[in-house]
């Protein structure tokens, strides 16, 4: 086994591709020796030909789903981050909101979408909203809680020194709460590509959910599968992104 | 006893600096956290207040600085009644709460972004208050620390870099909550002297609360006993050592029957507490 002649560090640096080669492995396989037909679950190979044979559409639908997802969840940071720092830099309105923030996001977000069409019509405004709401809530919950930890003492220190609300909240609080800030980023973004697809599945012609529910309606699964591979590349190369930023913003919370 | 000896000694001038006229706080309808407190600190006086656990001493610097209003009694400070935040005051406690990031100089810096005239003269006068700071570490042994987070720093450092901060607008009343409680015993004996040297240049007033009996001997004009609560001030004891004090001190045996003394009327405190 060459992988194993490696150093320790490069072992570490290959192991999430080692990872995925060994999924593919085992789908590929999986898929083989049980002779499923591709036509319930296609393997590996025929996946990858429907890339390629059918790029252009799904190149297509992916922007649709991509530029869609980002605006969806542009909106949540600012309405996440305003809400944020409303519920977390008071005490009365942390009690007041949170209750009815939890409750929100209990409900399954799919369930707003039949409400959305009949407000905006089919197509792409419903899937924004679907993904701004499902992204919004883990930044609101993890702005509040960078703010809602500060600790008492730093407070006495500024205040005694006259500092109003806003110069505590400038100078300690937003910086603080700005690690928790950014890790939230990276889970709200992989959830806005929920939000968006789930919306497209049930009400648009076009991005990767309608591709999907089309193609899956035809029995195209190959297809269909190329869709979910579309999907898992943006959300994963969207993660790296933000979790690359959240290092630079924020080493300092990450050196201890 | 009288006031202390020699150079130390707080100017017995006819005005206190602190005043306190029969002060109760009670936080909500449980009882009073702090009693009828009544009591005088001079200008440039070192005050230590010892007691057992929840006696109130946290509760009396928070009085102390605006930070709260009394239910009963007056404050004043300067002359002029407390009521609200008292800008003339640095405050240390016992984490040192420096922000991670910000480097050593900029969290010493910090209040000046708060507290005025400072903050509106920052910006254009920062040279002159970057050699301030500059030299309130060095004064403490930090200056090749100025660039450092304060991760990179010890606990005995972030606490000096603690005490600067506190120290960086020239506040005249330092408060300090157990300021040393969380650091060894030798970090915490150097750091001693580091007050005291800061003290004896620069003369503010300074209002210790301390668990640390031998803390508040070897750094204090006088120490107040709390009882627990409600904190009241069951005894007021004036420490005789001449200054500057330094460690030797604490090997003598007038400074242990000093230490004794406190520790036994603690401790009777503690028994009626038990009974």
């Amino acid at each position: 086994m060459t992988f194993l002649r490696l150093s320790p560090e490069m072992q570490l640096r290959l192991a999430p591709w080692a990872a995925v080669v060994v999924l593919l492995a085992i789908w590929e396989g999986t898929v083989r020796v049980l002779g499923v037909p591709q036509y319930i679950f296609p393997g590996v190979i025929d996946t990858a030909n429907a890339l390629v044979e059918f790029h252009r559409p799904v190149s297509r639908h992916a922007w649709q789903t991509f530029w869609t997802t980002v605006i969806g969840f542009a909106i949540g940071v600012v309405v996440g981050l305003v809400l944020g720092v409303i519920v977390g830099s008071s005490k009365f309105m942390y009690r007041a909101c949170y209750p009815l923030l939890v409750a929100f996001n209990a409900i399954p977000k799919v369930a707003f979408v039949p409400i959305l069409v009949v407000w905006f019509g089919i197509g792409t405004v419903p899937a924004i909203i679907t993904a701004f709401l499902i992204s919004f809530f883990p930044i609101v919950v993890n702005v509040a809680t960078g703010l809602a930890t500060l600790e008492p003492e730093m407070e006495d220190v500024l205040r005694v020194l006259g500092a109003k609300r806003r110069d505590v909240l400038f100078k300690v609080g937003l910086p603080r709460s700005l690690p928790y800030f950014f890790a939230s980023l990276k889970i709200a973004i992989t959830l806005a590509f929920v939000g968006t697809v789930v919306s497209e599945t049930v009400a648009s012609n076009q991005g990767i959910g309608y591709l999907m529910m089309s193609a899956g309606s035809q029995m195209r699964m190959p297809l269909v599968f190329a869709g979910l591979v579309a999907i898992s590349v943006m959300a994963m190369v969207m993660y790296q992104f933000f979790a690359w930023i959240e290092h630079r913003m924020t080493g300092w919370a990450h050196r201890r | 006893m009288t006031a202390t000896a020699t150079t130390s000694a707080a100017p017995e001038t006819g005005r206190p600096f602190v005043a306190f006229d029969h002060v109760s706080l009670a936080y909500d309808d449980s009882g009073n956290a702090i009693e009828d407190i009544d009591l005088n600190i001079a200008e440039g006086e070192f005050v230590a207040f010892v007691g057992p656990s929840g006696c109130g001493k946290s509760t009396f610097m928070k009085l102390c600085t605006g930070l709260h209003q009394p239910t009963a009694g007056r404050i004043t400070v300067d002359g002029a009644p407390v009521n609200g935040p008292l800008k003339i005051t640095g405050m240390a406690f016992q984490n040192a709460t420096l922000l991670p990031w910000r480097t050593t100089l900029d969290n010493v810096m910090l209040p000046l972004e708060i507290v005025q005239p400072h903050r509106a003269r920052l910006r254009r006068h920062r040279k002159e208050y970057v050699e301030k700071a500059m030299g309130l570490l060095q004064t403490v042994g930090l200056d090749g620390y100025a660039d450092s987070y304060p991760w990179q720093l010890s606990g005995g450092m972030q606490q000096r870099a603690s005490i600067c901060r506190a120290l960086i607008h020239d506040p005249r009343l330092l408060m300090l909550d157990e300021p040393f409680g969380a650091l060894d015993a030798f970090t915490r004996e150097e750091l001693w002297s580091v007050l005291q040297d800061l003290w004896r240049q620069q003369r503010f007033t300074v209002v210790l609360v301390t668990h640390d009996l031998r803390e508040a001997a070897y750094l204090a004009d006088t120490i107040y006993v709390m009882s627990k609560r409600p904190g009241r001030i069951i005894e007021k004891r004036q420490v005789p050592f001449p200054r500057p004090r330094n460690l030797e001190l604490t090997y003598t045996p007038e400074f242990s029957d000093l230490v004794y003394d406190l520790r036994a009327r603690i401790g009777s405190i503690r028994e009626d507490n038990s009974q």
